[in-house]
This record gives structure tokens, C-alpha cells and sequence, in this order.
């Protein structure tokens, strides 16, 4: 903004939220990292026996391999669903698609907490319960947000006219959206779609609610082990989950970098 | 059907399978709370009494208000001073402030409230140093109360709060700022009469946003509060898996659900959901 520098004070406050925001995440880095056997700073030196040990135990190795499970599975089902929902509300756009759309945005208004003890009646009923059909259908809805969102915002900077062009040669609806619309919306999609995985493999309020025994995701066991021990793996799984989510966005950012240029 | 009608009946079909799994898998189990809320344990609004009648039931709502409300001022002042810095930073430094915002908003709840836990509680980190430094000689408790919660809770909330408002102080013109200073306002006077009122609508989507985030908060007031300070979430979860009263439980997920959607509709005009989740660009 033109000439305009923001003051010292302003400054300090920002860069001191900065530090909030960031410092108490990395510190989980050097306690991953300790040699002694409780949560702690490193003594005497770094240590990679935590995530040795968590590699290694059948209980976190199957957590994450349930939870990857589990987040791929719902991502396809929120992506798949929401981009073709966002498609049509985008190409129909009436007042009627914007309670569509403004429908699909719920789950991220509503708390999940009621959301979780509602399906857990209905899964009950069902025959659901403690099913990976179960979590993966409940992840998947509650993921489909995201997709719209940015599947909508990727459409606005569509051009409807190369759509209408399309169709008034011939090209059948299937044949516009493989060759037309989806290429243009992609990275909207890919963005989509990491927001769906984050947010599945992150989740646990649902899961608490809906699984047992059968299935324990890696949030459920993180929870388990803040509530009942707190040790050295535990922060060793906190880094392995901040680098993942760090890499995605990551590569979200360059996608969007690369789409703008 | 005329050709225009099958062509918007091919649109209507690419909707239809998210509508009928939204609808089947996440509005008829919202309903079903309704239903409960008014069924269990026996049909009427008994549950609905408590409100105005247990002291419990109070208790919590206010608490829950409380603590939303602090949460909201504070990650609202935090959040202001942010996204104003980063208007006016350049557009490399720019892409720097914002990734110091957008990872932590994507970053488990879980790790956070971890990470939390091991800086506050009474051996953590900070009292340890505090300890050693010879600043304190008790450990001071910082965490498993009040204190932890909105330490916590404003943690997760800042990004939210600084993604409206920046957008909206994105939209103002740099050269109304100009202008008043060439019109002789002082800095702080440009500010606060310029600035500021125009950056408004952005403060209040954003209020409304981290404080609708607030009162359904789960995981971060269960942990950081220790079973000690219930907020409506975790009240909900022991009514119902602990205390096995479902419609009680019910019954507050139902005032949540349209406390929540009420204050969105108030506000609708101005929370934007779509620009917050479409402002990391």
C-alpha cells in the first residue's frame, strides 16, 4: 500500500503472533528427538530411537496404515462428488443451485460433535458401526466441502462461453467435461483434494463416536496416548503428521503458483 | 423435453449423487438429534425445560459463552494486527506471512493440543525453564483449566480470524489512504477513521466466524482443560457415552446446531465461507 509502512508497534504485535502461531509446533521437533524416555528436551544427545520404536509397534504402524486407508478412500468419494456438484451448480447457477451449494457447506458450520452422536443412532440402525465403509462414507460426506469450495472458485475463473462453444459443436456432456471443463478446473480439484485428505486423516470427533474396536485410526490412538501415557512417540507421530500436512500445502501452494502464471 | 430442458436435466444429474449422499448421510443424522431431542426419554420437551431449570445446563452455556467470547476478542486483536501487517507487506513477504498463517489453520487439532500439553503442564517446558531461570519456585498451572483452554483455543482461531479480515483490507483502495493524508490526517488519524471502518465487515465475518468455531469446540477445551472446565462439546459426550442420556444430550446439540445456523443467518451477507477457504492464493 503506497508509502504506507506499518508502525513498530504494529509490527512487534504481528511478528509476536507469528511465534505463537509457529513456536509451540516446532518445539515437538527437539522432543521427538530425546533421549530419555519421558517428554523432555534432548540432554545428552538427539535420539531416533522414538521413531524407531514407532515404526516398529504394530499398534501405530496399523493406525497409520488404517487412517491412509481411510483418508484415500473418502478423498475419491469427496472428490469425485463434490466436483461434479460444483460443475452443475456453477453451469445451472440459480437460486435453487445456491441452497445446494449452501448445503454442502453444513458440515463445516455444524460441529461435529453433533453430527458424531446423530450418526452414531443412524450407523447403529445401519448395521454401520465400527466399519470402514462406515468411516470412509462419513469422512467423505463431511470432505465434500472443501471440494466444492475450491472446485467453485477454480469455475469462476472459467470462461462459460468455451463450454457453450463446446456443446454448440457437438460434443456431448460427458465429452464437454473430460475435454473441456476438468482440464481448466484441475488444480481447483488437486486443491480440493488435499484439503479432503487432511481433513480425514486428521479427523477424530466422528471417530470417536463410530468406531471401536475394528477400526483405530491414528488420530484415536493419539487421543488414547494423550489421555492415558504421555511419551516420546507420541511426539515423534506429532512430527510425522505436521510434515505431511506441511508437504501438502506446500505442493497446493506451487499449484496454485504455477495455475496463476 | 425440449432440447434446453434435457440439457439442464444432464446438470441436474451431476448434482444429484452428492445431494443424495449429503442428504442421507448427513442431514437425516442431524435430524435424528432433533428427534431424539424430543422423544427421549419421553416424548415432549422435557429435555427443552432444562434450560431455564438445571443449574448444570446453565452452568455449561455459560461457561461455553465465556470462554467464546474471550476467545473471539483475543484471536480478533491478534488476528487484526496480523492481516494489517501483512496488507502492507510486499507481495514476496507477503507469501511468507501467509504460509505462517495457513499451516498452522491446517495442522491437527491433536498435534496442537499435544504440542500444548507438553510446553504447559507442570513439568512441561515453560515451568521447567521458568524453574530453572529462578524466575518462579512453584510451577505455575497453566494448563487442565480455564487458562489452557483459551491459550489453545485462540491457537487454532487466529487463522481464522486473520483470512476474513485480510481479505477485506485487501479490497481497500491504498489511494483513499493517500488521500487523507494529503488532506492533513495524521497516520493514526487515516487509521482509525479511514482504515479501520472500511476493514469492518471483515472484523465482524470474522467474529462471527471463530466464535461459531468456539462454542462447538471439542478436542482442544477436552484436552487443555482436563475434565475440569466443560464446555457444551465435551458436556454433550458425557451425557452420552458416559451418563447414557441421550435425549439430554440431544437436546444441547440441538441448541448449538441453531444457535450457530441462527447467528449465521444474522450474518449471512457478510461471512463468506467460499473467500476464506479460496484467500491462500
Amino acid at each position: 500500500m503506497g508509502g504506507y509502512r506499518p508502525g513498530w508497534l504494529n509490527g512487534a504485535v504481528a511478528w509476536a503472533t507469528v511465534i505463537y502461531l509457529i513456536l509451540p509446533i516446532t518445539i515437538i521437533l527437539p522432543v521427538s528427538l530425546t533421549d530419555q524416555r519421558f517428554l523432555s528436551l534432548p540432554v545428552h544427545a538427539l535420539s531416533g530411537e522414538h521413531y524407531l520404536r514407532l515404526l516398529t509397534t504394530p499398534a501405530w504402524t496399523n493406525a497409520i496404515l488404517q487412517s491412509a486407508f481411510i483418508a484415500v478412500a473418502s478423498t475419491v468419494l469427496a472428490v469425485v462428488l463434490g466436483t461434479l456438484c460444483a460443475i452443475g451448480c456453477w453451469r445451472l447457477s440459480r437460486r435453487s443451485t445456491e441452497l445446494v451449494r449452501a448445503l454442502m457447506l453444513l458440515p463445516i458450520i455444524i460441529p461435529s460433535i453433533a453430527y458424531a452422536i446423530g450418526l452414531y443412532r443412524y450407523f447403529a440402525k445401519l448395521g454401520l458401526l465400527d466399519s470402514f465403509t462406515g468411516v470412509v462414507i462419513a469422512h467423505g460426506v463431511t470432505g465434500i466441502p472443501y471440494v466444492v469450495i475450491t472446485v467453485s472458485t477454480a469455475l469462476a475463473a472459467f470462461d462459460p462461453r468455451l463450454e457453450s462453444a463446446a456443446r454448440g459443436m457437438g460434443a456431448s456432456l460427458p465429452q464437454t467435461l473430460r475435454w473441456v471443463i476438468l482440464p481448466r478446473i484441475a488444480p481447483g480439484i488437486v486443491s480440493g483434494a488435499i484439503f479432503a485428505f487432511i481433513h480425514s486423516w486428521d479427523e477424530l470427533v466422528v471417530v470417536l463416536f463410530i468406531a471401536s474396536r475394528r477400526v483405530f485410526t491414528l488420530p484415536r490412538k493419539i487421543w488414547d496416548g494423550i489421555n492415558e501415557n504421555l511419551d516420546p512417540a507420541m511426539a515423534a507421530v506429532a512430527v510425522l503428521l505436521v510434515a505431511m500436512t506441511v508437504l501438502l500445502l506446500l505442493l497446493d501452494l506451487a499449484l496454485r503458483r504455477q495455475r496463476r502464471d | 423435453m425440449s432440447p434446453k430442458g434435457r440439457h439442464a436435466a444432464g446438470w441436474w444429474a451431476l448434482i444429484l449423487p452428492a445431494f443424495l449422499l449429503m442428504t442421507a448421510f448427513y442431514v437425516a443424522p442431524i435430524l435424528q438429534v432433533l428427534a431424539i431431542s424430543v422423544t427421549e426419554p419421553s416424548p415432549g420437551l422435557g429435555n427443552y425445560e432444562r434450560l431455564f431449570t438445571s443449574e448444570s445446563v446453565q452452568r455449561v452455556i455459560g461457561t461455553t459463552l465465556r470462554i467464546g467470547v474471550v476467545t473471539t476478542a483475543v484471536a480478533l486483536l491478534l488476528g487484526y494486527v496480523l492481516a494489517y501487517r501483512i496488507a502492507l507487506a510486499g507481495p514476496r513477504a507477503q507469501r511468507w506471512w501467509l504460509l505462517a498463517v495457513l499451516v498452522p489453520l491446517w495442522i491437527s487439532v491433536l498435534v496442537r493440543a499435544f504440542a500444548w500439553v507438553t510446553l504447559l503442564r507442570r513439568q512441561g517446558l515453560v515451568n521447567e525453564g521458568l524453574l530453572a531461570a529462578g524466575v518462579i519456585d512453584q510451577p505455575l498451572s497453566l494448563v487442565w483449566n480455564e487458562f489452557g483452554i483459551i491459550i489453545g483455543m485462540v491457537h487454532y482461531m487466529v487463522p481464522y480470524a486473520v483470512l476474513p479480515m485480510l481479505s477485506a483490507m485487501r479490497e481497500i483502495d491504498p489511494r483513499v489512504l493517500a488521500a487523507a493524508r494529503g488532506l492533513g490526517a495524521s497516520r493514526t488519524g487515516a487509521f482509525l477513521r479511514v482504515f479501520l471502518p472500511l476493514s469492518l465487515p471483515g472484523v465482524i465475518a470474522a467474529g462471527v466466524l471463530v466464535f461459531i468455531f468456539s462454542l462447538g469446540f471439542y478436542i482442544t477445551p477436552a484436552i487443555l482443560g482436563g475434565g475440569k472446565t466443560l464446555m457444551v462439546a465435551e458436556w454433550i459426550k458425557l451425557q452420552i457415552l458416559d451418563l447414557i442420556r441421550w435425549g439430554l444430550g440431544a437436546m444441547m446439540a440441538t441448541v448449538l446446531v441453531v444457535a450457530i445456523l441462527a447467528t449465521l443467518a444474522v450474518f449471512s451477507r457478510l461471512v463468506n465461507l467460499r473467500r476464506l477457504f479460496g484467500a491462500g492464493g
